[in-house]
């Protein structure tokens, strides 16, 4: 029966090459699948493209491809990523030229373009759909002027029809991050949109391989401090057979632990309801799903169920929500919290002295409270050596954000005694928000394009 | 009964959706998964997180696993992209909710049913 090897290369844009590299060349993979996508990340890549068109793809594609091209060539590893972003076509002109300068001819790299929509938003709201957000039920009207981006989460099968074309590389936009490692299983097991607890079990590996090491001891909550070589963690591999039956594990010489236990925490990780993981190629049902251990780092995964795909898509709207300024200060013992309380206070007075608009603030002292906020429980404060100061607020505009980062430094001089560190200004951020309509998938699918083109 | 943390019984995971945040705790025994289904409820849950979660909590049972997922909503100080809080992805969610203790039987309160104790903790 038909076997095939795929591996995960990446998890988020901002990952290391490492785990790939580790991959590419002990994996014994046929395929890499990386998922670099995140809202955040489409917002960041939109600004990107509109500074510089040619931009607004995950810049780490050059360094992925000039360390991963070489395997591409001699070992015949396919790769496929939606590094391409808002620019799916500027992505595959930057491995074309990496390509050219390894000395590497006849890669032929396919490109699915037709996730972004925000030009067809005029059109479906004149043929009166309502692009009211799902969750909060605001009309459109909202953020009608602000909007950033509106990008389509495809599915796996416009991957598959670049791999039916030839491709070596597939670069997509905005597909699901379980769509490039259900796509090769598809295309190598010859599995069909109708075999739906297949296709539900391509997802299923795809959830547990798309976030890096998340699922072989990284930020695993158990015995995390007996995890071997968490320096070198490895990426997870699916071994599939044609019938579905899989075994996860990870390339030898890599660190990390591959267990039942260092799974489950992955498996029902960001899903929701178990009983109704939808995603574009199928809505599957995780709840009855088993793992066991069929050996060293290798975990059999059985028992997911597929019911139909949905008949809409997810279309994620992202607009400008004002911008976030904030800074930060240290204060040592003794009373290093009363310190820092009192430099909040200072703080907050002078938003109202000099009349800085704040429409959001928060404060939050590290090394007390900064992660479980209200939460966090009370501490011997005579006893606590250090603590830092931050403030975030929301503004309407940049200049007010970058305003009240000013008010930082002179607290080095002009408040409570001993600052530890003064960390300098922090770089104002846009804030993003997040609206999201389902649309029907004909509306979009009918718009995918996949070409592929040889190098 | 002893009094433990959630700490001593169970693995926890958590993560972002929007604004909601999305969070698994593990038993390590069907004994264990019983005890938990029937004292960590979604009131209790959301009475742990008051100053943190404005919007509903559901639970949902994963008992292949002996997992219980909580989606908590209105919880992320208007999701990651948007929030001003250092954990603006909801990550520490889980390690947060380790802090409730509940009642446990003392049948329960020893290995197997106990998660592995750090050599540096004492006892």
């Amino acid at each position: 029966m038909k076997t095939v090897r795929i591996g995960a290369g990446q998890g988020f844009y901002g990952d290391s090459i490492y785990g790939a590299l580790h991959m590419a060349k002990y994996g014994r993979v046929q395929y890499i699948s990386f998922d670099t996508l995140a809202e955040l990340t489409l917002a960041i890549l939109q600004k990107d493209r509109q500074k510089n068109p040619s931009l607004g793809y995950t810049k780490d594609i050059t360094t992925t491809m000039t360390h991963l091209l070489p395997y591409v060539r001699d070992q015949g590893i396919k790769l496929i990523t939606n590094a391409g972003g808002m620019n799916p076509y500027g992505a595959q002109e930057e491995v074309a030229r990496i390509a050219r300068s390894l000395g590497i001819s006849g890669l032929k790299i396919g490109v699915v373009t037709g996730d972004q929509v925000l030009h067809l938003l005029p059109e479906w709201e004149k043929q009166g759909f309502d692009l009211q957000d799902a969750s909060s039920g605001l009309p459109f009207d909202v953020i009608r002027d602000k909007v950033l981006f509106a990008s389509a989460y495809l599915g796996a099968w416009p991957i598959v029809e670049a791999l039916k074309q030839g491709a070596d590389i597939v670069i997509t936009g905005r597909t699901t991050d379980t769509a490039q490692f259900l796509a090769p299983l598809m295309y190598e097991l010859g599995w069909s949109d109708q075999d739906a607890d297949l296709i539900a079990q391509g997802i299923l590996l795809g959830h547990l391989m798309e976030c890096s090491a998340q699922a072989s001891g990284g930020n695993f909550s158990g015995d995390w401090w007996n995890i071997p070589d968490m320096d070198n963690l490895g990426y997870l591999i699916a071994e599939v057979r044609e019938d579905g039956q899989a075994v996860i594990t990870k390339p030898e010489g890599s660190g990390g632990r591959v267990s039942v236990d260092t799974l489950k925490e992955q498996y029902l990780y960001e899903i929701h309801d178990p009983r109704q993981y939808m995603t574009p190629d199928i809505t599957a049902d995780f709840s009855n799903v088993t793992f066991t251990e069929v050996g060293e780092n290798r975990v059999a995964v059985s028992g997911v169920r597929g019911k139909p795909a949905p008949e809409t898509l997810k279309v994620l709207i992202g607009y400008e929500n004002g911008w976030m300024g904030q800074g930060m200060i240290g204060y040592s013992w003794p009373d290093a919290l009363k310190k820092a309380q009192k430099a909040d206070e200072i703080v907050r007075k002078q938003i109202e002295r000099y009349g800085i608009e704040v429409e959001e603030i928060h404060t939050e002292y590290l090394g007390y409270n900064s992660i479980h906020g209200p939460l966090a429980r009370p501490v011997d404060e005579e006893n606590l050596n250090e603590v830092y100061l931050r403030v975030a607020v929301r503004t309407k505009d940049r200049d007010t954000a970058e305003r009240f980062g000013r008010l930082f430094p002179p607290l080095s001089l002009n408040g409570p005694p001993f600052v530890g560190s003064l960390s300098g200004m922090f770089s104002v951020r846009q804030l993003l928000g997040l609206w999201t309509v389902y649309v029907p998938r004909a509306w979009i699918e009918s718009q995918v394009q996949v070409e592929v083109k040889e190098v | 009964m002893p009094r433990m943390l959630l700490r001593d019984l169970v693995q926890a995971r958590s993560g972002d959706k929007g604004n909601t945040c999305d969070l698994t705790i593990f038993a390590r025994t069907p004994e264990m998964y019983e005890h938990l289904k029937a004292v960590v409820t979604e009131t209790v849950v959301k009475e742990h997180f008051r100053s943190l979660v404005f919007g509903q909590v559901r639970r949902y049972e994963a008992p292949t696993v002996l997992g219980l997922k909580f989606i908590l909503e209105d919880a992320l100080g208007g999701g990651a992209p948007s929030s001003l809080r250092s954990d603006n992805l909801g990550k520490s969610f889980g390690s947060n909710l380790l802090r409730l203790e509940i009642d446990v039987p003392e049948a329960l309160a020893r290995k197997p049913h106990l998660m592995p104790t750090p050599p540096w903790r004492k006892q």
